[in-house]
């Protein structure tokens, strides 16, 4: 079936099985391999995406929901539509070592972005409660939770700006 | 020109860019042009006999091109999976060593044994084509856990394995050991289980293989720790492939934590099935399928034995242990339990006497090899629990009793009666700053707290140390290693002065690329920017043991720092040329070869471009170029440890343990990059909290299934699991490595089980609960207190 929808603000169509997972077109038919796959049972987040502006695991999700929507990947997450920057999420991530192997990185960062943006002011127990969807093995969870808070502070004080 | 970052400071790391930007490059991103997929079909058994596969079926669907069984590599003469590590008993027999086909021939002896390799134009056809297969299994009964298989009348997995034990080992006095008990004033005992565990990085194993007919070339791309063993295993005892003509590539690896460190059938299947498909073929494994094919690690039953005397001294240790090996030898798996484990035994302590005898067992379950820590944590969490129970059963403060058998500092280096000599440490030095930086003193307020809103709070330590940097090669070889375990670095100087170093070790999270050239910046004085490290390509890197054990930077590094001094001693060399000096009035310091007492000066650049382009160089006595390699072996292992103070509340309610606060002080000797080493003990901490709190394999008695087969049957540490740990450092540098480093990948590892549990039993001790067994989850808490006289209030 052909498919359009908007890829990291670029409008993008497709030809693709209907059975065709979200996280299989991205990876292998569309060469975005920044979204990773961990598990089979939904349970590691490392194929977490925006849908929408909203976080989902790509893992389970059929191509056919993309038809008309809005996905955004690791690969399209930027300081600002065009720059070359990276993400105040992904800065934050770098400066307070929020990542190790970088397996999970990518799916954390966009749980990440997902609850700053639904929740400003995030408490540590906000964080540790959002992140339950996403499995890291490396880092023990302190560097990301740190780097959340941090990477949530940057992101409102950009919005005042 | 950036600036110069060495040792001590903390630098972002070079590696995040692109993880971080979703542009790593993990083997299940990489495609070949005209790649095929292969899907490996499991034994559903955990004990059969093969008597037959029909295949025809499944090489009629649609984009099959091929269906291998262990038939084929029989037919082929490929060689078993090899074992590098062979112990012996107390006589000096030589463990049993039944052959580990890659492909199972004649049986299956866990679920997940490899029966057939289904190569297709699709991962979706290949899938379907296994289905197709009809293998026709005679089913055994199964035997799976350690006690049941030694006892007479036991399944038996192999034929000649008596009792299905592999080594009955032992180290130590034994006759030195019942003489102290016999004068002991107070014995503890206590009866354990290591729980077993399975390591789960988040990537999952994977491989890529491709034959190039044109020059006779095979590539492996594999999900490794150590691309250089697999060649040299693979090619020269499995396949029969000359190491020239063999390439190993480990790219970016999603973690690894020992699972990655074996040579798995999967690399040999698919290499040898990609010369006779004549195309790439690729293989990724789900995460169901790596739940019961990643060799697992732990599973050992303990009994063990304290002797003291009427203060408390320790006198004897002994300790007797069944270790489960699983269905086959994994690559190191007999040396975990046994070399790894009993030469730990003395701890931090002044026992003058220790006797360990293990069992080492084989099983219908997956092969069970090094995991994080591998037989230190089980060596610590014995120790460190027994000590907790003579202190009770005593009436002696568990610091107290610690205190009093502690080596002090100045009786380092000092010589255990279990093989290994600490070269240096201050176990009391670690204990002292954790326990004010766990505020123990204000421990009983925050008791009170606790049991006002009904919770019972507990306290637990771990005093604990560990080897690392596998090496030394002499060592390991009387312990029956196979091979060498040293490591190797060059250091390529370009003409420009910037550095590419190629080393034998393998970053897959421990943040290498950085260390390692703040190593160089240091030591040559060159821009932090301008170093690069290559690593994990058999065809790039001469040659390396890969990283596991703690290794890396204390052999790996130290390599590196050898031949950094090679690079300024020829550089010396070419600057004393130049400068028209005796070499020896040549001084080397922050990037400039000068001559002593005058400002007559080269830029390391200067001289590196002396070397590349020779028209002024002392072509009669020096070769050009600035290219040196070192090779490392160290004399010792490192010792590094530390003290872990965990903090827990207990719901009665529930059950459920929280671990409300975790304090670690650990003695790694020096720090290189201190973000990346607190990064390391985070990680190793929550691995450890995972064992004692969460995370357990069990399988089915009579089938041999494997129950905690996917993330939603074993439980994962998550983000909500932990409190923010407290973790420093307590240097003493190592005596032996070149930096004084001692290692800290597994150290968060191998205190933590103990602390958690020491704490769940402290905090339940006024029950009479004196062990709690792994994992201390809701239900087992639960179902102790139901058996426990609950009091009306918690005190």
């Amino acid at each position: 079936m052909q498919i359009s929808f908007t890829l990291n603000g670029r409008p993008t169509t497709v030809e693709v099985e209907p059975a065709t997972l979200v996280a299989e077109l991205l990876r292998e038919q569309l060469s975005l391999t920044g979204t990773h796959i961990g598990c089979d049972t939904s349970q590691c987040g490392a194929c977490v995406v925006h849908l929408d502006g909203l976080p989902v695991k790509s893992c389970t999700l059929l191509v056919p929901a993309l038809d008309g929507a809005t996905l955004l990947t690791i690969e399209g997450l930027q300081g600002a539509p065009g720059s070359n920057r990276m993400h105040p999420m992904q800065e934050a991530f770098r400066e307070h070592h929020g990542l190790q192997c970088g397996f999970c990185t990518p799916g954390m960062l966009m749980t990440a972005v997902a609850l700053a943006t639904e929740k400003p002011d995030l408490t540590e127990a906000d964080v540790r409660h959002g992140l339950e969807g996403n499995i890291c093995r490396c880092t023990g969870y302190q560097n990301i939770v740190v780097s959340v808070m941090a990477g949530a502070a940057a992101m409102n004080a950009a919005k005042g700006e | 020109m950036g600036n110069v970052i060495g040792i001590g400071a903390s630098p972002k790391r070079k590696e995040d860019q692109r993880f971080l930007t979703g542009r790593g490059n993990y083997v299940s991103d990489i495609k070949r042009p005209g790649m095929t997929a292969g899907v490996f079909v499991r034994s559903p058994h955990g004990h059969a006999v093969l008597r037959g596969i029909d295949r025809s079926a499944a090489l009629a669907a649609p984009g099959v091109i091929a269906v291998l069984t262990g038939a084929d590599a029989a037919a082929d003469k490929l060689g078993s999976l090899p074992c590098g590590w062979g112990i012996s008993d107390a006589k000096g027999v030589p463990m049993k060593e039944p052959p580990f086909p890659m492909l199972a021939q004649g049986k299956v002896r866990f679920v997940g044994d490899m029966v057939a390799f289904v190569i297709a134009e699709t991962p979706e056809q290949a899938n379907a084509a296994a289905e197709l297969l009809k293998i026709d299994y005679e089913v055994l009964p199964s035997v799976v856990g350690v006690l049941e298989a030694f006892r007479p009348g036991a399944p038996q997995l192999f034929d000649d394995v008596p009792n299905n034990i592999c080594c009955d080992w032992e180290l130590g006095d034994k006759a030195a050991v019942e003489s102290a008990f016999r004068k002991a004033a107070h014995v503890a005992k206590l009866s354990l289980v290591n729980n077993r565990l399975i390591g789960n990085p988040m990537e999952p194993r994977a491989a890529i293989a491709e034959y190039e007919p044109g020059t006779d070339r095979f590539t492996l791309w594999t999900t490794s720790q150590f691309p250089h063993v697999v060649r040299f295993l693979m090619g020269a005892l499995v396949l029969n492939i000359p190491q020239h003509k063999l390439r190993v590539v480990a790219p970016d690896v999603g973690g690894g934590f020992g699972v990655k460190q074996f040579h798995y059938g999967e690399e040999a299947v698919i290499t040898w099935a990609a010369k006779r498909v004549m195309r790439p073929i690729k293989w990724v494994a789900s995460r169901s399928e790596g739940y019961v094919s990643d060799r697992h690690g732990r599973d050992h039953v303990t009994e063990a034995e304290l002797a003291l005397d009427e203060t408390g001294k320790f006198l004897a240790f002994r300790v007797n242990t069944l270790a489960n090996m699983g269905g086959y030898l994994s690559t190191f798996g007999p040396n975990i339990p046994t070399n790894l484990y009993g030469p730990l035994l003395g701890g931090v302590y002044t026992t003058p006497a220790i006797y360990c005898n293990v069992k080492v067992v084989f099983t219908n379950t997956v092969p069970v090899d090094a995991y994080r820590g591998a037989g230190r944590p089980e060596a610590t969490f014995v120790l460190e629990r027994i000590v907790d129970v003579a202190a009770s059963e005593m009436g002696i403060d568990r610091v107290e009793i610690r205190r009093r058998n502690m080596i002090p500092k100045e009786a380092y280096p000092y010589q255990t009666p279990v093989l290994v000599q600490y070269d240096s440490g201050d176990p009391m030095g670690c204990l002292d700053g954790a326990l004010v930086a766990a505020d123990v003193k204000n421990f009983g307020v925050r008791k009170s707290a606790s049991a006002s809103k009904g919770k019972f709070r507990g306290l637990g330590y771990s005093t604990y140390v560990e080897a690392c940097g596998l090496a030394p090669s002499r060592f390991a070889g009387r312990l029956g290693a196979r091979g060498g375990l040293y490591e190797s670095a060059t250091v390529r100087v370009h003409p420009t002065g910037q550095v590419t170093v190629m080393i034998g070790t393998h970053n897959h999270g421990q943040g290498h690329e950085t260390t390692f050239a703040q190593i160089v910046s240091e030591k040559l004085g060159v821009a932090f920017e301008n170093v690069d490290i290559v690593f994990g390509d058999t065809d790039r890197v001469q040659f390396g043991m890969g990283t596991y054990g703690s290794r890396s930077l204390v052999v790996g590094g130290a390599a590196l720092s050898k031949a950094t001094d090679k690079v300024v001693a020829k550089g010396k060399k070419i600057a004393a040329h130049l400068l028209e000096a005796a070499e020896v009035d040549i001084q080397f310091k922050s990037g400039k070869f000068s001559v002593a007492g005058t400002d007559r000066a080269k830029t390391f650049e200067e001289i590196a471009g002396a070397a590349y382009v020779p028209h002024d160089y002392p072509l009669e006595v020096l070769e050009p170029g600035l290219e040196e390699q070192a090779y490392y072996d160290p004399v010792n292992f490192t010792y590094p440890g530390g003290c872990h103070i965990a903090e827990v509340e207990v719901d009665p309610e529930t059950g459920t343990v929280t671990l409300v606060n975790y304090t670690a002080v650990d003695d790694v000797g020096t720090v290189i990059n201190p973000m990346i080493v607190e990064g390391q003990l985070h990680g190793g901490i929550v691995q450890g909290v995972g064992q004692a709190l969460f995370e357990n394999a069990v399988y089915d008695e009579s089938s041999g299934q494997l129950l905690s087969g996917s993330l939603m049957d074993y439980c994962m540490p998550r983000a909500d699991h932990m409190p923010m740990m407290k973790v420093a450092t307590h240097s003493t540098l190592c005596t032996h490595t070149p930096m004084g480093v001692k290692g800290c990948g597994e150290v968060g590892t191998i205190g933590s089980p103990a602390a958690v549990i020491n704490a769940v039993v402290d905090a339940l001790s006024h029950l009479g609960v004196t062990h709690v067994d792994m994992p201390a989850t809701p239900n087992r808490i639960w179902r102790l207190l139901q058996n426990a006289s609950l009091p009306v209030a918690a005190e």
